[in-house]
């Protein structure tokens, strides 16, 4: 699993002959103490955040205003985010619908794959027979485009929506198939042997063995999917209208409403990672002190 | 019963890239009811498969596998494992893994209480009453092993099978243990079989001690019976000369006789 392991904060730093590092040299300081471990995690991000905002503003001042700098995004973004579920007509609603519909869609293609490839993974995994039938196809398909199945949603479900739900569906299954494999194949003997030598029942061993053992790669496969499934939606939904947040990426562009790309660009970002950290966690819950 | 498990002219080979390489040959042993076995030799030589062949985890090439009168087909909870990396489920608390074990065994005819009564007392014996709820992770390596051993144990198992169950301990917690091991023993009565490559271990618990030559094509060497009186006692049998006696006979044989040439 690729979950970065925390650096305990305890770990005794390399030592350093005669020069002492900045940070303890603010440890010394009796006063500032209880606060450095603070300033040592906020301080680096802002400082980042700032450098980025700078260079934003460089760019738009170099721009002569055709990219908007940081401040009228910002004054733009409060107006769209004031009210964000207004509905005028099909090709004009507020910014919470088109999160909405385009987190559904993923969801929707997303959740399909899941209950697909999931247990299409454990079988792969589980028999080496059925790995060795389908490693040809799932190598074949798995480097396509996702975008590259956009015809044949059109072609086969004659509508946009269930076409991009499609995209998704066919994009974060390969990532559950294999990683639940994987997850299965992965399963210490030792734990299997316990299973022998209790003689448990198939079912037992699945849902007590199989199961528990292959959960953290199967949420990193998850993790994964979710990843791409909204990388690819903004892509699928340019192409396919509709509301959402592609559509509206590009609507904008044809209103040539730049501050608005430039806010969608955050909100797609900003969705990402919650839904990255959220899998994050639940991985986490699910590892039981398992080293990954 | 004299001869409780029998092990008749066992063979045993594994088929590798390399070819065949032949692990066990001519392996006889027998077991009595309620003896302690220590099985010794050095690392390679196939005392884990000899055990894992009683457990039924391998299958003999050659020959016949008997407990209890029956010829071993396959592992089963009545020939109980504690296995050297401790085994237990991440995801189950202590209670967890072994209740596991005791549902399997007793399930089908006892009661939940029941079922729960025999699981505390598991934890009891090896004294991890406190760490009831804890998960695997979250205690040492030495309680893992000793629920391990409870887990087995609450099987009550005709034959208690264990691979080097202390080898990963470090020395103090492996005494401890040891000495837990000797008591519990002497309350059950159980068969043992434990694979070891500590001298002091094989001889502190173990009514014989069987050593084997090295591989490929191991077989048991020699057998020492080991008459010291029980209770035994770490610091008593210190200064006993009888100890010393079983110590270096086994020693004289891993050392001596079967001398290992370093790899």
């Amino acid at each position: 699993m690729t979950v970065a392991k925390p650096v305990a904060a305890n770990l005794p730093l390399p030592r350093r002959r005669k020069t002492v590092s900045p940070a303890a040299r603010l440890a010394a300081t009796p006063w500032l103490a209880p606060v450095v471990p603070l300033l040592r995690a906020v301080v680096p991000p802002l400082l980042g955040l700032l450098a980025f905002l700078l260079l934003w503003t460089l760019v738009s001042q170099l721009s002569r205003g055709s990219l908007p700098g940081p401040v009228s995004t910002w004054a733009s973004a409060r107006v769209l985010f004031a009210d964000p579920f207004y509905q005028n007509g099909p090709n004009d609603q507020g910014i919470g619908w088109n999160i909405l519909m385009s987190l559904g869609r993923v969801g929707m293609g997303f959740g399909m794959a899941a209950l697909v490839g999931i247990p299409l993974g454990f079988l792969i995994g589980r028999f080496d027979f059925l790995a060795r039938m389908t490693a040809p196809v799932i190598s074949l398909l798995r480097p396509v485009s996702p975008l590259a199945w956009l015809p044949i949603g059109l072609l086969v479900f004659k509508a946009a929506s269930p076409a991009s739900i499609w995209v998704i569906f066919i994009s974060s299954i390969w990532p559950m198939i294999l990683n639940t494999a994987a997850g299965v194949r992965a399963v210490p003997q030792d734990y299997l042997n316990v299973a022998r030598v209790l003689r448990l029942s198939e079912w037992k061993v699945f849902t007590v063995i199989l199961l528990p053992a292959t959960l953290p790669h199967m949420l990193t496969g998850v993790r994964l999917a979710v990843g791409t499934a909204w990388l690819v939606i903004v892509a699928a939904e340019m192409l396919t209208g509709g509301v959402g947040l592609g559509f509206w990426v590009w609507d904008e562009w044809n209103n040539l409403n730049v501050e608005h790309i430039l806010i969608a660009i955050f909100v797609v970002g900003l969705v990402g990672l919650l839904l990255e950290q959220a899998l994050v966690w639940l991985a986490r819950k699910a590892s039981f002190g398992q080293e990954n | 019963m004299d001869r409780f498990v029998e092990l008749e002219n066992i063979r045993k080979h594994f088929d590798t890239k390399k070819g065949r390489f032949v692990a066990l040959q001519d392996v006889n042993l027998t077991i009595r009811q309620g003896e302690f076995v220590s099985l010794i030799g050095h690392s390679g030589c196939g005392k884990s498969t000899v055990l894992n062949i009683i457990a039924g985890l391998l299958d003999p090439s050659d020959g016949i596998a008997l407990c209890n009168g029956r010829e071993i087909d396959g592992p089963g909870p009545e020939r109980a494992v504690v296995f050297q990396n401790h085994s237990l489920l991440p995801w189950l608390t202590c209670y967890g893994n072994i209740l596991l074990a005791v549902e399997r065994v007793f399930g089908a005819k006892e009661s939940k209480l029941q079922l729960a009564a025999r699981t505390e007392e598991a934890l009891a014996l090896v004294g991890l009453q406190h760490a009831r709820d804890k998960h695997p992770h979250e205690i040492s390596g030495g309680m893992k092993q000793r629920v391990g051993i409870a887990r087995a144990l609450a099987m009550e198992p005709k034959v208690l099978l264990m691979d080097e169950p202390f080898g990963a301990l470090d020395a103090l917690t492996r005494a401890n243990l040891q000495d837990e091991m000797v008591k519990i023993v002497e309350k059950t009565g159980s068969t043992v079989v434990m694979v070891t490559h500590d001298v002091d271990e094989a001889v502190l618990l173990s009514d014989r001690i069987v050593m084997m030559t090295n591989g490929p094509a191991a077989t048991v060497g020699e057998i020492l019976q080991v008459d010291l009186p029980r209770p035994r006692n770490r610091l008593a049998l210190a200064s006993d000369p009888a100890y010393h006696a079983c110590r270096s006979a086994v020693l004289d044989f891993l050392y001596q006789k079967h001398k290992r040439e370093a790899a």
